[in-house]
């Protein structure tokens, strides 16, 4: 079932919000690296280099606070440190959490590769995974901060099972790790946690396995915290309305890149969640006008009302130049901003929002 | 007395400098993929390749050696991603892996290109060459015609049973190129995964049997991903002119392929997929020993030609220590049984 995102989505409302409407302004997550942080990721492994892991410690910080002010000067209500300190989504999570090993890269397509890990052993949980991440943005930040984890059902799909009798084990010990992790960093201060799950979009039968992998992580978690979900490229059919029983407060989705075909899927029955919409796309490499961003924000409109429309990119920006994936988020949220006050103004019509 | 022959159909994963090197020369878009025309330096790295692959086989201690389609960048689909009546269009997922390749669209005729046979005639050099080789023979590898008609995009003959049946001509005009080898592997997993509606199951074997025709070599029509339906069963062992089809042990429900053994009859020859393909655990040899001999028991003939001991699918997926490792495990395997 439905959390209760009206609970705690006002937090997230700056103090000197202009207007009377309220759309929540997001990431997903990823932000692309300064070029000196990708050297700075190498330099650290050269042998001949006096670079070594404090100075790169030191250069991650550098680049968190960077990111940071980044997406608070782009105006964003929630930010996130653009993931500088994280390789890959599964790697990352993989590298902290005992259980996992490494045998090296494996194809995913022409040459790209992934360190996709084995598990070798029952998982379980040892150091906190990104509390002091989180502790260390917080501080660095203005606005609260939206901490992004990669789910248990794509840690578990996306490596190697040698330890399991069925995957589908792997991914409820997993959650109950995730939930431990969300619980501490809760503690810690975090009010906005985001599971991402790539792969239920290559496996949409098993959208069972993620609501009960769902429930463990919700289990115990205050109702002033928003959990959300993000689940990009697929055909969201496979999975609807079955997310509506899923215990979450906001479910994000990519739909920009898909020319929002998908919007009446989500309309019958009623979408209960909030809905967290991309509005841009994360893979063309052209900034949309604030016009056509204003656009796509009704678009989801015709899903929820305006209280329950949270806006954000369609996916992690990372693989875009930076001055890029800058102009689309400051795009976004400029539209965001003058959607509001259409809304305000009655200048948009709720119950026809493609309407002129 | 049934011969056990260790063996795998090949598209191993590139040993992990070569991943680098060939990331170097090539890049990393869509665009950059291999077209067939590759520059010298890019073939002079996939020779390296190609002979680290041979000597992987020949010091495991496989009875056939595989070419190991390094330059398959887009895994079975390569025969016409690289050919030249074929448009690459977007990279879709390959199968029900997270894994993707370009999407090879048919434009015009496609006749015989000769790129595999190519490719072939230096792993048949290599494996000359080489000391110890002499127990060791040629398995050479192409998708049978019913995958490969699946994974493409026909945008010139208009009609699926034409393309299918191109597809089977292209695919023996490659065949008829190819140096001496002892086996072909025909790679057939949409036979699993998307199989021919009712009915159509004899153009699918049809196809089949035209690209076995063109070689005297053994003939594997390997299937994976899972069992294969009774009556397409039923209609492989009579049709397609394999010497043996190809069955997953390791994927999917292995007493349904059992079941389907002993109701059905089989080809003289079996090919077993034992060892996962798609799991970094490694099976020791007893183990894949075992397997064999539950496999065998179950099944009510005196015995086969032959039974080949493979991977149940491609070893691309692994990285290249496991792989290695699952290489030796066949080869061991097969040594236990004897």
């Amino acid at each position: 079932m439905v959390r209760n995102p009206a609970a705690n989505r006002d937090q997230f409302r700056p103090h000197d919000h202009p207007n009377e409407t309220f759309l929540l302004s997001t990431v997903v997550g990823s932000y692309p690296k300064p070029k000196w942080l990708n050297r700075a990721d190498e330099l650290v492994d050269d042998p001949d280099s006096k670079f070594d892991a404090s100075d790169l410690e030191e250069a991650h910080d550098d680049a968190c606070r960077l990111i940071t002010h980044e997406h608070e000067r782009a105006g964003l209500d929630t930010v996130v440190d653009g993931e500088m300190r994280r390789n890959e989504m599964v790697e990352f999570f993989a590298d902290r959490i005992d259980g996992y090993e490494f045998n090296g890269p494996v194809k995913v397509w022409g040459h790209n590769y992934f360190d996709k890990p084995s598990v070798v052993e029952e998982v379980e949980y040892d150091e906190p995974w990104l509390v002091d991440e989180f502790e260390f943005t917080s501080n660095a930040a203005e606005r609260p901060v939206k901490v992004p984890i990669t789910g248990p059902y794509t840690l578990g799909f996306w490596a190697f099972n040698e330890a399991y009798p069925s995957t589908e084990e792997l991914v409820y010990d997993l959650a109950d790790l995730v939930n431990e992790e969300v619980e501490k960093l809760v503690e810690a201060g975090a009010r906005y946690i985001q599971i991402d799950e790539p792969a239920l979009a290559t496996t949409p039968e098993d959208h069972a396995i993620v609501g009960e992998a769902l429930e463990r992580i919700a289990a115990g978690i205050p109702e002033e915290v928003r959990i959300g979900l993000h689940v990009c490229y697929g055909d969201y059919s496979r999975i609807y309305p079955e997310i509506n029983d899923y215990p979450i407060d906001e479910f994000d989705v990519e739909l920009c890149n898909g020319d929002f075909e998908q919007i009446p899927t989500f309309t019958d029955p009623e979408f209960e969640p909030d809905l967290a919409l991309g509005v841009v796309d994360a893979h063309t490499a052209e900034v949309e006008s604030v016009e056509e961003i204003k656009e796509n924000i009704r678009q989801g409109l015709r899903v929820v009302p305006p209280e329950k429309l949270t806006i954000s990119p369609d996916c992690g920006l990372k693989l875009l130049p930076r001055d890029i994936a800058y102009g689309k988020t400051e795009n976004m949220v400029t539209a965001v901003r003058e959607v509001e006050a259409e809304i305000d103004s009655g200048e948009i019509d709720l119950d026809n929002p493609l309407d002129d | 007395m049934t011969e056990r022959v260790a063996a795998t159909p090949g598209l191993y994963p590139l040993p992990d400098r070569a991943k680098e090197t060939l990331s170097d020369l090539k890049g990393h878009q869509k665009g950059d993929l291999l077209s067939g025309d590759e520059s010298e330096s890019i073939a002079a790295e996939y020779g390296e390749v190609r002979a680290e692959y041979v000597d992987d086989q020949l010091d495991a201690g496989l009875d056939l050696i595989s070419e190991g389609q390094g330059r398959w960048d887009d895994m079975i689909a390569h025969p016409l991603t690289v050919h030249d009546s074929v448009e690459t269009g977007g990279i879709v997922r390959y199968y029900d892996n997270n894994n993707f390749y370009r999407d090879p669209r048919v434009v015009d005729d496609i006749g015989a290109s000769g790129d595999v046979a190519g490719e072939l005639e230096k792993a048949a050099d290599l494996l000359d060459d080489a000391d110890g080789a002499a127990d060791a023979s040629l398995a050479t590898t192409l998708p049978g015609p019913y995958s490969l008609a699946d994974l493409a995009t026909d945008e010139y003959y208009g009609d699926e049973a034409e393309f299918q049946a191109a597809i089977a001509e292209f695919l023996a005009g490659e065949v008829a190129a190819f140096p001496d080898h002892e086996t072909l592997f025909l790679l057939e997993p949409s036979l699993v995964t998307n199989p021919p509606a009712e009915g159509d199951e004899g153009r699918a074997t049809d196809a089949i049997a035209t690209v076995a025709a063109e070689t005297d070599a053994d003939v594997v029509v390997q299937t994976f991903y899972g069992a294969l339906g009774e009556k397409l069963y039923a209609h492989l062992v009579d049709e397609a002119g394999a010497d043996a089809l190809g069955l997953d042990l390791v994927a999917g429900d292995r007493d349904d392929t059992v079941y389907n053994v002993q109701e059905f009859g089989s080809t003289d020859s079996l090919s077993l997929g034992l060892v996962d393909g798609q799991n970094t655990l490694v099976e020791d040899a007893e183990t894949v020993a075992e397997r064999v001999e539950w496999f065998e028991e179950q099944i009510p003939l005196e015995g086969f030609d032959r039974t080949y001991l493979t991977p149940n699918t491609e070893l691309f997926y692994l990285p290249t220590n496991k792989y290695r490792e699952k290489l030796n495990a066949l080869a061991a395997a097969a040594e236990v049984l004897d």
